[in-house]
């Protein structure tokens, strides 16, 4: 068992990450015309054992950020620093075969069961993988840890020669999820692990996470649209708009008295399944493009709030104390 | 047509009696549709809801019989009753009948899931709106572009004379779905089938969506059947609910009998199963293993094996049980609907 020790170092402390994505024109000289910022001054710590829901909504920044984090996409700029038994490492500056070692500390699970599982490859194969290319295991030991981690996460032994196809999409996250906590990593980005799934087989899937966590004391990134799931399963939230964090939070002040005009729109765009709860009224306008963002605050065109100053001056992420920081030049007072 | 017959309000809508849908497969038939009976009022909005694979998509389809082979509907009626002509029954109507070419996007219309692929990428969006008025109305091109223009405007498109000259692929997936909803009612249907109609958008943008729907709903007084695996939507939308599962429809009533007071342990499992329910219990209460494969339903209550109440002997033998009233119009087809405590 993990316990949470907030004064030590963070396991993870993401500061000022940025991925910029060039935009060429179209013509024989393909010249770069802009950038579309697709992730913009994220900076947060991680705790171990902790959970750290992301969300927004599509093109907010919340995928790239977690894969730039692992260095499956390369960080414009910004910095990521991994804290391990008091060694510190700097992820965004490894070179290959360190980076290949730290992969055995950072892992993922994806969205898409179908397409996250080789078709060629037995269960086996698949879960074992990781531990023939870090060379960790082989033969029967290998037969052996493959075995033991099918079971943990709720399938049968039998399973490990079969192939993905034969299974429904929650027993192939279980496939996604043994095959990244294998390599009994430290730190799991989970990108909508239980989306493209149906709510009696989600549970499943997030109490086995749940699980995992509390025995292994592992920590998430867990990226999810859903904002009912990430408030089950995240110890605070970060809300993204347009690339950058426009509000952060423990969950419960998150949930309960949020801040930025954003993440009350968001929350109260979730339709209740109370008949009685009548929904909130509507914000108007389509999300932001990260390769068109408007001058000022991202979200002011859609803002009912929004001023003149916020049209000319992007606001700063600023902390309104207990941990609740705030993108925004006139936060909302908590609702009584 | 014959002397059009003005339909009282008593006669619902839509009704379908025993529909039964199988698939022919190389390893034997599949029953996606067992059995279903639905009755849509009119001017009302019935919801139909299930997992992944519970046969409420193909009922929809089957409504239009857009049903593709290997599928064919084996058994059942499926009866419209139009405001003004003959009542038709959908399932007996030939694959080549002229009347099925009128119904479909006239008097029952249909929104797909994906804005995308419901729409052509290769035509401009007026040509497809004017196609959609020019087949089903005797007007000239230049009426029908005046009708697309207001349709549009009335579904919230800004600056909707430029739209109709743009391509699908220039506008938000938000923006193509306001599209499709005024494609689906430039028409004035009677009925419109939407099929996931907000999943796949994003939560802001799906609650302008429902409202638009609402609003629209309410002034054209179209009947809705909304297929959705979204209890929220379910909630905030319609007023009557069935609930499928594995091709069977295993309770039905308002929404509020079906959100508040489940009666079938499967209701009462996906109900208990969403996340923001159950905020301070460690453990989210879920259903026990996975649906089973069309080829393997289970004897007895198709639901029996994952089912908590279920009692040896009695539950997974003989032939499904049937939807039954245990209350006034609130109806569950589980053996022990009865015994089992009310609320969840």
């Amino acid at each position: 068992m993990s316990e949470r020790k907030p004064a030590n170092k963070p396991l993870l402390s993401v500061r000022g990450l940025c991925k910029y994505f060039p935009v060429h024109s179209q013509g024989l000289l393909r010249r770069r015309t802009r950038y579309v910022r697709a992730v913009d001054d994220v900076s947060f710590d991680l705790h171990s054992g902790e959970t750290l829901g992301l969300v927004g909504e599509s093109g907010s920044g919340k995928t790239t950020t977690g894969r730039v984090i692992l260095r499956a996409i390369e960080p414009t700029r910004g910095s990521v620093l991994l804290t391990r038994d008091d060694t510190c490492v700097e992820v965004t500056t490894l070179g290959r075969r360190d980076l290949k070692q730290l992969r055995t500390q950072m892992q993922m699970v994806f969205q898409d069961p179908f397409s996250s599982l080789n078709p060629r490859m037995t269960v086996g194969d698949i879960v074992g993988e990781p531990l023939v290319i870090h060379r960790m295991a082989k033969g029967r030991a290998l037969r052996d840890q493959v075995v033991t981690m099918l079971e943990r996460v709720g399938l049968k032994p039998h399973h490990r020669t079969r192939y993905p196809h034969a299974f429904s999409g929650g027993q192939r996250q279980r496939i996604g999820i043994a095959r990244a906590l294998i390599m009994n990593p430290a730190f799991l980005v989970a990108d909508e692990p239980v989306s493209a799934l149906d709510v009696s087989v989600q549970a499943q899937v997030i109490n086995l996470l749940r699980r995992f966590q509390r025995e292994l004391g592992l920590t998430y990134l867990f990226i999810a649209h859903d904002l009912s799931v990430v408030r089950h399963i995240s110890d605070r939230v970060a809300v993204m708009y347009a690339g950058r964090i426009v509000e952060m939070a423990p969950t419960a002040a998150l949930f309960e008295r949020p801040r930025h005009p954003y993440t009350r729109a968001l929350l109260a765009s979730v339709p209740n399944p109370d008949p009685d709860v009548p929904m909130a009224p509507t914000i108007h306008g389509d999300v932001a493009d990260p390769g068109d963002l408007p001058p000022g605050c991202s979200f002011h065109p859609r803002c009912p709030y929004a001023t003149e100053a916020c049209r000319n001056e992007p606001p700063a992420l600023t902390d309104s104390g207990h941990g609740h920081q705030v993108r925004c030049l006139k936060p909302l007072e908590p609702r009584v | 047509m014959a002397d059009p017959k003005h339909n009282g309000g008593g006669t619902p809508l839509l009704e379908v009696e025993d529909l039964e849908v199988c698939f022919d497969t190389e390893v034997g038939t599949l029953t996606a549709v067992d059995g279903v009976s639905l009755t849509i009022p009119r001017g009302r909005v019935m919801g139909l809801v299930g997992e992944s694979g519970c046969g409420k998509s193909v009922t929809a389809y089957s409504i239009l019989r857009l049903v593709q082979p290997p599928g064919r509907i084996r058994n059942g009626r499926i009866r419209l009753n139009p405001e003004a002509g003959d009542p038709v029954d959908i399932a007996g109507l030939r694959e080549t009948d002229e009347l099925l070419y009128r119904l479909r996007g006239g008097m029952v219309s249909m929104i797909f899931q994906e804005p995308m692929t419901a729409l052509s990428p290769v035509h401009t969006v007026g040509n497809q709106l004017c196609e959609a008025i020019l087949l089903h109305q005797s007007i000239g091109a230049g009426e029908a572009e005046r009708l697309a223009v207001g349709m549009l405007e009335r579904v919230g498109i800004p600056g909707a004379a430029d739209r109709l000259r743009q391509y699908p692929f220039e506008m938000s997936g938000g923006m193509r779905q306001r599209v499709v909803i005024a494609m689906a009612l430039v028409c004035r249907p009677e009925l419109l089938i939407a099929d996931e109609p907000t999943t796949a958008l994003d939560v802001t943008i799906q609650a302008q969506i429902m409202d638009l729907m609402r609003a629209l709903q309410a002034e054209m007084n179209t009947a809705i059947l909304l297929i959705t695996h979204d209890l929220g939507v379910v909630a905030q939308m319609c007023r009557d609910v069935a609930v499928m599962y594995l091709g069977r429809i295993v309770e039905r009533g308002t929404v509020r009998q079906i959100l508040k007071t489940p009666q079938h342990p499967y209701t009462r499992g996906l109900l208990a199963s969403l996340p923001g329910l159950s905020l301070d219990r460690p453990e989210l209460p879920s259903i026990e293993g996975t649906v089973p494969s069309l080829f393997e339903i289970p004897p007895g209550c198709p639901f029996h094996p994952r089912c908590p109440f279920s009692l040896e002997g009695t539950c997974d033998t003989g032939a499904p049980p049937a939807l039954r009233p245990p209350l006034a119009g609130h109806e569950v087809a589980c053996l022990r609907a009865g015994e089992l405590e009310t609320a969840p």
